[in-house]
């Protein structure tokens, strides 16, 4: 896939806590102009990762190399940062604290340009203490966006937004793909990683367990469909059988290429179908089949 | 790097006078100053006059001087301490009447020489003692020491509270994340709360200084100087405590273990001569005796450039390695 230079490498990074190891050996490349994801539950180590790819985190061992050197000034110009939770200073207007951030940077986008592009125009002079959660985390997209950043990183942006601030923000992000930003981001939704990412990778326990394209992890690790049944309607005598089955909490995954033999040796196994779901496997069943654990337990 | 430093110190001056229980109390402390002193040294008119008394011998009550009118009279014991009020200027004259009249003024004192008119007028027989020391008022003492006070609290609590709570917030974190150096950051807190410092400071000594009558023996300009250079270092000294801690308490704690020896031993309220050398050691080292002291210079004696140089330089040497230890220790985020 990657048909560009890496616009950003991480070469075996490690990041020890006392008694802790958040990252351990982690290693990755993002090709220019894509969006890389990194998917995994709370406490995998994805923050840790990013905070040391953006420069805020010392790495214990390892390093991060932007444009084939390491992360320096030129890095922190082209760079635009959302973290998962920014303070920002008190008593200004939205169009203040983006013009403040402006005035860091050597070159940018205009103000008002950088509020159009987010939808803040008609908030502009609001105090940015009295927004909204959808709203603040425009304005926070705004502030990365204010240097015209080649490199945006996104920490979990839309953790905590009701479901349409969550969709208009994806629409956002869309956006900005469509001007050639590479973006890096982190989320536990695995459908937010599905629309948005070229390429993910998930962690667990600070190790990358799988990655690549989604479709093409999903293919790999799944056949076409999952069947989808209660745990208390899958028998005994079906546990005996040679399927391929994936436990979660309250149902029993099946993965299959053959759905006509599998619902043939359900039905002969006495299994009651009537809530059985036929669907395609998603991201969430892969960290499921991968981790055996769900995502957000 | 000036456009950078611009926009932190254009927000922060944003962010402190839209902050305005913060701003009132910023102003309203330097006011309720300007009141205190105008309750304690204005008020009703009272006697023109302050004699001390030395002595309870039967021939005073005898003496025509002590029926003046308009003469108000102290009775004192220590002869000392009595003669430095003298030469303080906080009574106008000294008459010992025991065993004939002797008296001391201070020639450089209007009112005492004016009741020593009086004093000869009644009883051409008091007989002068010499009094050395300086004159002055004690109001005029005092007040350089109220004017380096109130700046040291604006200077540490102002700028030290602030960066923490920048950094509590996260904000400090996020600024991180720009290509905005520790100095930037640091020197844009600085000018912004200098500018505010330079301006309540003017405008209290406009406010007291003519409540007061005040005139500056010495050059304004270089009080100004000197109130620009004394308050740099001392905001640069409450930086180097914000600089890297994220406990309020223990900022809060160093903060008061600054302030609490430069209000007792900087001479804000008393002189520490006569104290212990190792007292007089310490004090010396604090930026806010060395304020005052050239403060008391300048607008009690009246001294130039030259006398108050080594104050000046003392002042900035140590803004600079404040400035550059803060910068040196500084922490964006809380580890």
């Amino acid at each position: 896939m990657p048909e560009s230079a890496p616009i950003l490498e991480v070469r075996e990074l490690v990041k020890q806590y006392p008694g802790v190891t958040a990252v351990d050996g982690v290693s990755f490349a993002v090709p220019e102009g894509t969006c890389f994801g990194l998917l995994g539950p709370n406490g995998a180590g994805k923050t840790t990762t990013i905070e040391i790819m953006e420069g805020i985190l010392p790495p214990t061992a390892g390093e991060v190399r932007y444009r084939g050197e390491p992360v320096g000034t030129r890095f922190r110009e082209e760079a635009g940062i959302l973290f998962q939770k920014t303070a920002l200073q008190d008593f200004l207007s939205v169009r203040q604290s983006v013009a403040l951030f402006r005035g860091l940077y050597q070159r940018g986008l205009d103000v008002d340009e950088v509020l159009q592009l987010c939808a803040l125009e008609k908030l502009a002079s609001r105090d940015n203490r009295k927004l909204s959660g959808g709203q603040q985390q425009r304005l926070l997209l705004a502030i990365a966006l204010v240097n015209d950043p080649k490199v945006l990183f996104l920490d979990e942006p839309t953790t905590g937004l009701d479901p349409q601030a969550r969709r208009n923000f994806w629409e956002l992000v869309e956006s900005i793909k469509a001007r050639r930003k590479t973006i890096i981001l982190t989320t536990h939704y695995m459908e937010e990683a599905q629309l948005l990412c070229d390429e993910i990778a998930i962690m667990d326990h600070g190790h990358i367990i799988a990655r690549g394209e989604p479709q093409r992890l999903l293919r790999e690790h799944f056949a076409e469909v999952l069947l989808e049944l209660p745990r208390q309607e899958f028998t005994e005598v079906a546990r005996r059988l040679p399927l391929k089955v994936i436990e979660a909490s309250d149902r029993v995954e099946i993965s299959t290429h053959d759905l006509d033999g599998t619902l043939r040796a359900l039905i002969e196994a006495r299994v009651p179908l009537r809530n059985l779901r036929i669907r395609p496997a998603n991201l969430e069943d892969l960290f499921l089949d991968l981790t055996g654990k769900e995502l957000r337990a | 790097m000036m456009k950078r430093l611009i926009a932190v110190w254009h927000a922060r001056n944003l962010e402190f006078l839209r902050d305005r229980p913060t701003l009132v109390f910023t102003l309203l402390l330097p006011l309720g100053v300007v009141i205190g002193m105008g309750f304690i040294f204005g008020g009703p008119p009272r006697p023109l006059f302050k004699v001390g008394l030395l002595g309870t011998g039967a021939a005073s009550a005898a003496n025509p001087f002590l029926h003046e009118r308009y003469v108000q009279f102290v009775p004192m014991h220590d002869q000392s301490t009595a003669l430095y009020e003298v030469s303080h200027q906080r009574i106008d004259l000294l008459l010992d009447l025991d065993g004939g009249a002797r008296y001391w003024v201070n020639t450089d004192s209007p009112k005492g020489y004016i009741v020593e008119k009086l004093l000869i007028a009644a009883d051409p027989g008091a007989r002068r003692q010499p009094v050395t020391g300086q004159a002055i008022r004690y109001v005029d003492w005092l007040f350089p020491g109220i004017l380096g006070m109130n700046m040291m609290f604006s200077c540490l609590f102002g700028v030290g509270y602030v960066v923490l709570r920048y950094r509590k917030s996260g904000f400090l974190k996020r600024l991180h994340a720009t290509p905005l150096t520790a100095f930037e950051f640091l020197s844009a807190q600085v000018l912004s709360r200098l500018s505010l410092i330079v301006f309540v400071t003017v405008l209290l000594y406009a406010a007291i200084g003519t409540m007061i009558h005040f005139h500056s023996a010495g050059s304004i300009a270089l009080l100004f100087l000197l109130v620009v250079i004394g308050s740099l270092s001392m905001i640069a000294l409450g930086l180097t405590i914000a600089a890297r801690f994220a406990s309020e308490e223990l900022v809060v704690g160093l903060l008061n273990l600054l302030t609490w020896p430069m209000m007792l031993l900087s001479g804000v309220w008393f002189s520490i001569e006569g104290s212990p050398r190792w007292v007089q050691w310490v004090a010396d080292i604090l930026p806010l005796t060395q304020v005052i002291d050239a403060a008391r210079a300048v607008m009690l004696d009246g001294a130039g450039i030259q006398r108050i140089t080594p104050n000046l330089i003392y002042l900035t040497v140590t803004t600079l390695v404040f400035l550059a230890f803060g910068a040196w220790s500084f922490r964006w985020r809380i580890d």
